[in-house]
């Protein structure tokens, strides 16, 4: 067990590696010159595009450019300053990151008790009326397009019945941020519950049930060990990768909600140019989906016994 | 006038805002009848994150700008007619447009306390245009004597000198300026952030002051929670002639438009700036006389590049071929309807509320006349290839419009019209940059300081930064050189006047239509105007208790 994750750490280093030089090199040879664009319609001369670009190591190799960025990530924790203001990357990615891992959080949990919850309730009654009724929902809910929920979630709470504020204010309370974490889960929710739903009526069927029923052990003890464990295999590999993409992939749920998280700023950095921001948080999204699937991973030992890692 | 600020970061020349406020006049005593005021009031209104840090000589897109005004005030600004007020200045005094005295009010103050002195101002200029600080603005100083020493033209050269040499302090509050010519316009130039004096603790570090700037302006800055808020609380010491009328002002940051929309219905952000595409349809209904659709000082053109082999070889385009392709265009029907009466019809290239802004200077080259339009294009010779492209930014809302006029060529001369979208505004520069345009491309222009030699030396001129299209022309230029040097303003305008008259003949852009304000404010606030630039003026707004 020691050694599976001594070697699995190990593995992540070339893999951090080659990610953030492919994301590195990608955001340089976009077209587009960072430097230009900070002064728009109206161009300024050559001199002060060459001082600034200076002062801002942009005029070095990408080679060059990559080794900087990379030694002073490794050794002083450093990502570099933001092209446009000034600030160090590592101050906007903490303002950024703590909110969407709020966001993230709620829509976690959000997904995690529904949908684990919904999937239990239409493995055990697959074929039957509620069974029914729950994959109708998740087929609507994995339909609707993520801005479209968005939307009418406003506008019936929001504008008509007056429940909850239309955007999330500049404190984001929890409370705020629970429409949100609806819209962002709920696409997830519905894998989730059918992931679960799938994997329970399937494993209902095996011979280890029978086995259980057999020895005349209690119902609940049945379902909740025996069945819930072996089913919840696939269902924690869909939820381990599915944080990263929370993290990552609010850019329209943060958007529609006015949420200044983590999305907003992948969005800014793209059509700024602004390369150190976007390899930096596309390092520490990296780091939580490698820290996700090896945690995944083993795991899996947790829930079913006949899993083993040397 | 090279690097000013750029018409997609829609920004402005921040003094107008608080010009305007003196001579706001009628309209905000009207509306004051309903709610008491209350001084201290503070509210809110809709902005973007600053793009960069807060100094006086890098602040040029509209987000920096708004909060820029509020902080510093400069030595002049002006009033609605274009006339000039005095600010933070006794006195603004020329005899020949060359040689500049400025006298200083006394008693004013920045907001650590420090007197607003001569040297102030001098030491400010000089740091804004020295090249070793790197500030986009640096070449508005490029009038005055001594400028090319601090700021040498060739990429990577020192700095030959530590001032500029043309700037000199007489006492304590008076100070002159030798420009290397006449600049009739400099007095309106003078109204600009970049112009503003800054504090003897800038120069410190001056990046913690971009970020906890100190003025001398009619608000201090308060706080600024990056990417969600900007506070600034009125500096009660002010001994301007705009004293801010509340207690302070909150800048919102929110992610799109729509979302800053739904909190002004809902009480929760008391004035926006603009309302986004999906709210412009219904906001008049919405906000009832709230909703705010006014003129303001920009244009958008289409404009050719000159360099590209289509106007090129094998001979240089005729004027009448573009003058064709202007007359194809159905403004009047694309103003109203794809753009849903944002826009308003332009009949020049000066823009409405600029000093020498004349009605119809393109005559009848900007009316919708398919015969015509055809007529004129086969008298030029028609256009090679009988094919345009119109480039644009596919991210600031532009596709619909390029399609809308690309259609109304094609049905109007059978010239076929494609839109060549870049994916962003940078890949739209570059191609630019690097004269890679293939026919036009879509150009914006927001004034700089309200005088016409901003909208046509400043774009048209052989050279001139804003002029990307490559367009060229000895007798224009001569005709702008002797505008841009006449001894008084006056005389200067009535010159670009006939140059604008005169730019016809040679069509070195397209006039598309005039940018108007859409936005609107909340029942919380009453006397919101909005300046030449677009922006609320602060000042002016009253909070009901």
């Amino acid at each position: 067990m020691g050694r599976y994750v001594a070697r699995r750490l190990l593995q992540m280093i070339p893999v951090f590696l080659g990610t953030t030089f492919l994301i590195f090199f990608m955001v340089y040879s976009l077209p587009g010159d960072p430097v230009a664009g900070l002064f728009g319609d109206k161009g300024v001369d050559p001199a002060t595009l060459a001082a600034k670009r200076h002062e801002l190591g942009l005029d070095l190799p990408i080679w060059e450019q990559y080794w900087n960025y990379m030694t002073n990530i490794v050794l002083h924790f450093d990502f570099g300053n933001q092209i446009r203001n000034g600030r160090p990357v590592t101050e906007v990615l903490g303002d950024a990151f703590p909110i969407t891992l709020q966001l993230a959080a709620l829509a976690f949990a959000f997904e995690l008790i529904f949908g684990i919850g919904l999937g239990v309730i239409a493995g055990l009654r697959a074929g039957r009326l509620a069974d029914n009724a729950i994959l109708i929902f998740t087929l609507l809910i994995i339909s609707i397009p993520v801005f479209v929920l968005g939307f009418i979630i406003k506008m019936v709470f929001a504008f008509e019945l007056g429940w909850m504020a239309p955007n999330v204010s500049n404190e984001q309370k929890w409370s705020e941020l629970i429409a949100p974490a609806i819209v962002l889960g709920g696409l997830s929710l519905a894998y989730v519950a059918r992931l679960t739903r799938t994997s329970m009526a399937e494993n209902l069927r095996a011979d280890y049930m029978r086995t259980a029923v057999a020895k005349g052990l209690p119902r609940r003890r049945i379902i909740g060990v025996h069945l819930m464990r072996n089913s919840m295999i696939p269902v924690v590999t869909f939820l381990g990768t599915d944080i990263g993409a929370l993290m990552g992939g609010a850019v329209v749920t943060e958007g529609i909600f006015n949420v200044k998280g983590i999305g907003g700023v992948i969005y800014e950095s793209i059509s700024r140019r602004e390369g150190t921001t976007l390899v930096g948080l596309v390092t520490v999204l990296v780091l939580v989906y490698l820290a996700t699937s090896l945690l995944i991973d083993l795991l899996y030992a947790v829930l079913d016994p006949r899993i083993r890692y040397a | 006038m090279r690097g000013a600020k750029s018409a997609k970061w829609v920004a402005g020349a921040i003094v107008v805002a608080l010009a305007a406020t003196a001579c706001g006049g009628s309209s905000d005593s009207g509306s004051d009848a309903k709610g008491e005021a209350d001084p201290n009031g503070i509210f809110s209104i809709e902005l973007g994150e600053p793009e960069k840090l807060l100094h006086t000589g890098d602040t040029m897109e509209s987000n920096g700008s708004a909060v820029m005004a509020g902080l510093f005030s400069t030595l002049v600004d002006y009033k609605a007619d274009g006339s000039l007020e005095m600010i933070n200045a006794e006195s603004v005094e020329t005899t020949d447009s060359k040689t500049w005295t400025v006298k200083l009010k006394k008693g004013w103050t920045f907001h650590d306390g420090t007197p607003v002195t001569a040297k102030s101002y001098v030491d400010a200029w000089n740091w804004n245009a020295n090249i070793n600080n790197a500030q986009g603005l640096s070449s508005w100083f490029a009038d005055i004597k001594g400028f090319d020493a601090l700021h040498p033209e060739k990429e990577g050269a020192k700095p030959t000198a530590e001032a500029m040499e043309g700037l000199k302090v007489v006492d304590d509050s008076t100070f002159t300026i030798d420009l290397k010519s006449a600049v009739p316009a400099f007095g309106h130039k003078l109204a600009y952030i970049v112009f503003a004096p800054l504090p003897a603790s800038f120069y410190k570090d001056a990046k913690a002051a971009g970020e906890k700037p100190v003025g001398n302006g009619p608000y201090k800055f308060d706080s600024w929670d990056h990417k969600k808020q900007i506070k600034i609380v009125r500096y009660d010491d002010y001994k301007g002639p705009n004293k801010a009328k509340n207690g302070g002002v909150l800048f919102k940051n929110y992610t799109t438009l729509e979302a800053a929309y739904e909190d002004l219905k809902s009480g929760n952000v008391d004035v926006l700036r603009q309302i986004g595409p999906k709210d412009l349809p219904v906001y008049r209904a919405d906000l009832g006389d709230r909703a705010v659709d006014q003129a303001y000082s920009a244009i958008q053109t289409l404009a050719i590049a000159f360099y590209a082999d289509q106007w090129k070889k094998p001979k240089q385009v005729d004027p009448k071929v573009i003058q064709g392709l202007s007359m194809a265009i159905d403004r009047a029907t694309i103003t109203k309807t794809v753009l849903q009466g944002t826009r308003e019809p332009a009949t020049g290239w000066v823009a409405k509320g600029v000093v020498g802004y004349q009605e119809n200077a393109a005559g009848d080259v900007t009316k919708f006349d398919p015969a015509k339009a055809k007529e004129l294009i086969k008298a030029g010779g028609g256009v090679p290839k009988n094919e345009i492209f119109i480039q644009f930014n596919a991210d600031g809302g532009h596709k619909e419009w390029v399609d809308a006029v690309c259609n109304s060529i094609t049905q109007a001369t059978a010239v076929k019209c494609t839109g060549d979208s870049k994916p962003d505004f940078q890949a739209d520069l570059t191609a630019r940059k690097s004269q890679q345009v293939k026919s036009i491309y879509r150009s914006g222009w927001v004034l700089d300081y309200p005088v016409n030699s901003n909208f046509v030396s400043d774009l048209f001129r052989t050279g001139a930064a804003g002029n990307q299209g490559g367009f060229s022309n000895k007798a224009l230029d001569a005709k702008i050189a002797a505008a841009d040097g006449a001894a008084t303003l006056d005389e200067s305008v009535k010159q670009f006047q006939a140059i604008e008259k005169d730019l016809v003949n040679y069509m070195p852009s397209i006039p598309l239509w005039y940018y108007k304000v859409n936005a609107g404010y909340s029942e919380k606030v009453s006397g919101v105007q909005y300046g030449q630039d677009g922006d609320p003026i602060l000042t002016g707004v009253e909070v009901k208790k």
